[in-house]
């Protein structure tokens, strides 16, 4: 299948949830958040496009009053067709609900993009942080984020900027 | 030698005590096995047979508690820093580190924007010996042992310092 008729395909059954967004290549589709548990199971389940695998979900910090989004990559293993589903939040309070059951991949993804940006993936039955310690303070690959100035006594040498490279 | 000159038979050896305990320790300092980054491979081709560390008498323990010497080798995160200091703290006297590698030392290719890398692993534990490069090739490690095996011989456990 072709991008154009997995959109066609998504927008019959999910009429506005699907977002036209220009700005996307044509590798991608963006879907409302509200919506993504039931895209994203019938994705998954319908015959026509039967995507079975979930390779990656990946956090976009899109800078500074912009928003936070979620990707993710699936592909199919019966047709070998492939898409992006990019979902937009709110950077205040960015969530969307998880699909961890959907894909059972999803739960280490989940809890990556939730590790690094704070995105909330209600649903989610184990959402901890995964790389960082559990008392780390902040969402590390969010453009706005500082360092910590000490973690458990062991103090962090603040280091000087250099000027930026002409 | 003077009066206790021909006074032992072969098998009686004389020598200065604390020259025998430093003997003893620096020709046999077990060091602990673990690694944290690609160092730790580095430090795997120096234990195996082309560079043969046990020909020095290292030899790789997996208990902090049976080990001499810890050498800290890769990037020291702060989730791993708490648990080295640990790790040393359950290590016997007497015990030496070995800071492997820039990232151990100063934090190397992360001193600036590695949030998350500890920016030296002497701010957790006492370093004895730093072995520079990114990774060190085995013969700078061993040569960094043979440092410390040095410096372990000048020591001198039983004597009283001199205030």
């Amino acid at each position: 299948m072709t991008i154009e008729e997995i959109k066609i395909t998504l927008t019959n059954k999910f009429s506005g949830s699907i977002i036209e967004n220009e700005e996307l290549s044509d590798k991608q589709i963006e879907v409302e958040g509200s919506k993504w548990l039931e895209i994203a199971t019938f994705m998954r389940d319908d015959p026509n496009l039967s995507f079975d695998q979930l390779e990656c979900i990946t956090g976009v910090d899109t800078g500074e009053d912009a928003t936070l989004q979620s990707r993710y990559n699936l592909h199919s293993m019966e047709y070998r067709h492939k898409v992006e589903v990019v979902i937009n939040h709110d950077k205040k309070n960015p969530k969307v609900p998880s699909i961890e059951q959907v894909w059972r991949i999803g739960d280490w993804f989940e809890r990556e993009t939730y590790d690094m940006f704070g995105i909330s993936y209600e649903g989610h039955r184990d959402l901890r942080r995964i790389l960082c310690p559990d008392d780390w303070e902040g969402w590390p690959l969010r453009k706005d984020y500082e360092g910590q100035e000490s973690y458990h006594g062991i103090v962090v040498p603040k280091i000087k900027e250099e000027d930026e490279w002409e | 030698m003077g009066v206790l000159e021909n006074k032992f038979q072969d098998n009686v050896v004389v020598a200065s005590l604390d020259k025998l305990l430093g003997w003893a320790r620096s020709t046999s300092p077990w060091y602990f096995q673990f690694g944290l980054a690609c160092c730790a491979i580095e430090m795997m081709a120096s234990a195996a047979s082309r560079h043969d560390l046990e020909r020095i008498g290292m030899m790789p323990r997996s208990s902090p508690r049976q080990a001499d010497v810890m050498i800290v080798a890769g990037t020291v995160t702060m989730k791993m820093a708490l648990r080295v200091k640990k790790l040393y703290e359950q290590m016997a006297d007497p015990k030496y580190v070995i800071s492997m590698g820039s990232c151990a030392t100063s934090g190397g290719p992360y001193w600036q924007h590695g949030y998350h890398v500890l920016k030296g692993v002497d701010l957790v534990v006492p370093v004895d010996v730093y072995v520079p490069g990114c990774p060190p090739r085995p013969e700078a490690l061993i040569e960094g042992l043979i440092k410390l095996q040095e410096k372990i011989q000048t020591e001198r456990p039983l004597t009283r310092d001199l205030v």
